[in-house]
């Protein structure tokens, strides 16, 4: 026993957790059925259940992201096509009482806003303290929940998504889904298996908190306001 | 932490007639049983998906060793780095070194309840390291120097007006009249103090939802957004879980997903669910330049091949504790460990023995709430019966009833005896009046509150034996 002991002390502590990891499962760890077991299911991933919600045709699809989106206080605009974008935005900045400024990323679906100068003041790179608004564009969203899906990178920095007060998230009505699973297809499809950017969010409404007598306050760190653009119209 | 879980009775003496917790503990009843209702009602598949759920959990804990390998290789590919501590020492010393190396004087940290076990915020404070909890409910219980009294809700045993208190006696900068009366004007000073904070930090600390083998992710589920800016902005991220934490896949991440929130705060999902993984990208503009993942055991692994293996399969939703009678009553801090209800009297024993914890399987009516709300279907009664049978055979810190049940055990055992002396006592009992029931010794704790009823002066098996008697003399034929 004293022996035991004091090899495991001279162990990494890695070799003496896996150590005790097999031992409390009773294997060695070699065995090639069980590493088969995990290698096929990494290799391939497989979508469990999906809830019935989340089916449907894509007009549907949408119809429930948005609903899902507002039911959570989250302000949506359809947007009939990429070129009304940046007059949808300004709308929404004046509306807001916000200046005509906002920040983004050089993401291709902001092409737009370079066909309007003078509409709007843009902003580019990662989010300052400072900032009152950042805009975002979502590679996919699940209608389940009405959750958004961003990816970072230079194209559009995580920063925006969490330090200006307002947050405006682009999305290609094509690209709402109905589960997350089909959003996660369309990141791989796009990346490649098992690569992922730094940072996904995935973004359900603003930030908010109940840890003071369960009573729900939004703006907690992050954003006090999401607003969502569904850009396109969604066809079958 | 310092454990008090020996004095749980002194402790749950104290929370019952405690006002302020009394009235704060009304929230838990209200918000959180009703909200996991609703979001459960609004989804028919939840309780197959909860079954799925915990068949992926028990999946990956029957592979831990391959997943932990391969979690490692993804992590390490996409440039992060991997940590392996044995036990708190262990994951406290790593996290200094890294801190160290960083040259860190402020640290932001996202609510871990890891970093709770390992005690990390007084092992900095001790190097000078400034640690700043920027979840609301833990920046609120930090300014007090308590702990946590609920997995999720940190400060849920808490007022409004208490929390005032604590924010003018912290944030003495700030104009001594400014109105503070709302909730919302107390969130909106903490999002103002802490934004200062997250700029300035050196080093993010994180805990994880899940780590994912596939891709090497670390998963954060939060609806303040303050686990995104700690992990963000400054240019060391750790984060600091615990073994058992690996799912496979990214689509296996989603099926518990669909079951955490909704088990926890009864929403659909959390405003955020952030995957990080490796540092920045050369491109990047924003992200930490080193990610740092401590895999802490402290006696995880220890639980593989025993009676609490499913316990491994927790997602701490809290779940178990909104639906306890006791945890409603008394309170987290009562249980005085890091995780209380029953999620913690079934896991606190085993990070501290049972000597130590002996009080919390027993602090416990056995109504089964907890497993049957609990989306892992982790056995919780049958593990806290399983922590007393130890307990008993061990050197039990619970002398009387020990002795009490030895005692019954032994009448138990000897039919005859056992009769006489229940049917004595009955007698007895029966004799004295109402007001004496009231008072008799070793029912103090419940004679306050119900009636002790008065027994019947004949005990059950005399009477039963005196009637079967009597229905054999009507049956006997009459003679004559």
């Amino acid at each position: 026993m004293a022996e035991k002991v004091s090899t495991e002390k001279t162990m990494s502590a890695r070799d003496a957790i896996m150590a005790h990891v097999r031992k409390g499962l009773g294997v060695r760890g070699d065995e090639p059925g069980r590493r088969g077991v995990v290698q096929t299911r990494l290799r391939n991933p497989v979508a469990n259940l999906i809830p019935e919600r989340a089916k449907g045709t894509k007009p549907e699809l949408v119809k429930q992201f948005q609903t899902m989106l507002e039911n959570g206080g989250t302000g949506v605009v359809r947007v009939r096509t990429y070129k009304g974008v940046p007059d949808a935005v300004a709308t929404a900045l004046r509306e807001r009482n916000l200046p005509s400024r906002v920040r983004l990323g050089s993401d291709p679906f902001f092409r737009t806003f370079e066909a309007e100068p003078g509409l709007l003041e843009i902003l580019g790179g990662a989010a300052e303290a400072t900032d009152l608004v950042g805009l975002s564009h979502a590679f996919a969203g699940a209608s389940e929940t009405g959750t958004l899906f961003l990816a970072s990178g230079p194209d559009n920095p995580s920063t925006l998504n969490f330090l200006p007060e307002h947050h405006f998230v682009l999305i290609d009505a094509s690209d709402v889904f109905g589960s997350y699973e089909e959003c996660w297809v369309k990141l791989r499809g796009v990346l490649g298996a098992g690569v992922m950017p730094r940072t996904v969010n995935l973004i359900s409404g603003a930030s908010r908190t109940a840890d003071i007598e369960q009573t729900i306050v939004k703006g907690a760190h992050g954003p006090k306001s999401l607003a969502v653009f569904i850009v396109g119209s969604a066809r079958e | 932490m310092e454990q008090t879980s020996l004095h749980f009775r002194e402790n749950a003496t104290r929370a019952l007639a405690d006002p302020q917790l009394q009235r704060a503990l009304g929230n838990v009843k209200t918000g959180f049983i009703l909200k996991r209702a609703a979001a459960r009602a609004s989804l028919p598949e939840f309780d197959a998906l909860r079954d799925e759920a915990t068949a992926i959990k028990t999946h990956v804990i029957d592979h831990l060793d391959i997943y932990l390998e391969e979690y490692e290789r993804r992590v390490l590919a996409s440039g992060g780095h991997v940590h392996w501590a044995r036990d708190a020492a262990e994951a406290r010393e790593i996290v200094l070194a890294i801190c160290r190396e960083a040259g860190a004087k402020t640290v932001t940290k996202g609510k871990s309840m890891v970093s709770e076990e390992i005690g990390l915020n007084a092992a900095l404070e001790a190097e000078n390291i400034r640690p700043v909890e920027t979840d609301l409910g833990e920046y609120i219980i930090q300014l007090r120097r308590e702990k946590p009294s609920h997995i999720i809700a940190p400060a849920v045993h808490l007022n409004r007006d208490q929390i005032e208190g604590d924010f003018r006696a912290a944030h003495v900068d700030l104009p001594p009249e400014r109105d503070l009366s709302q909730i919302v004007e107390l969130v909106g000073e903490a999002r103002t103090v802490l934004r200062q904070q997250f700029l300035a930090a050196d080093v993010g600390i994180t805990g994880a939802n899940f780590l994912i083998a596939e891709t090497g992710s670390s998963v954060i589920v939060t609806n303040e957004g303050n686990g995104d800016l700690t992990q963000l902005l400054p240019r060391t991220h750790i984060v600091i879980a615990s073994l058992e934490k690996l799912v496979p896949t990214l689509e296996d991440a989603s099926t518990i997903l669909r079951v955490l929130a909704r088990s926890a705060t009864g929403q659909e999902m959390t405003s955020y669910t952030t995957f990080s993984t490796g540092p920045r990208r050369d491109e990047d503009p924003d992200g930490p330049d080193a990610y740092h993942v401590v895999l802490l055991d402290n006696g995880r692994s220890a639980m593989l091949g025993t009676d609490f293996q499913d316990m491994l399969r927790c997602i701490r939703c809290g779940a178990c504790l909104n639906h306890c009678p006791v945890y409603a009553a008394v309170g987290g801090h009562a249980y005085g460990s890091v995780y209380p209800g029953p999620m913690g009297a079934v896991l606190t024993p085993q990070l501290t023995g049972i000597h130590d914890a002996a009080h919390l399987p027993n602090a416990s009516t056995f109504c089964g709430r907890c497993q049957a709300v609990c989306p892992m279907h982790i056995p919780l009664p049958k593990m806290m019966r399983h922590w007393r049978e130890r307990d008993f055979a061990g050197q039990s810190a619970l002398a009387t009833p020990k002795l009490a049940i030895r005692a019954w055990a032994w009448f138990a055992k000897r039919p005859g005896f056992y009769r006489f002396a229940t049917a004595a006592q009955g007698r007895v009992l029966s004799l004295l009046p109402r007001s004496m029931l009231a008072k008799l010794p070793l029912a103090r704790g419940w004679t306050p509150y119900r009636v002790l009823p008065k027994p019947a002066s004949r005990p059950f098996l005399a009477q039963w034996e005196a009637r079967e008697q009597e229905k054999l003399r009507r049956e006997r034929p009459h003679h004559g």
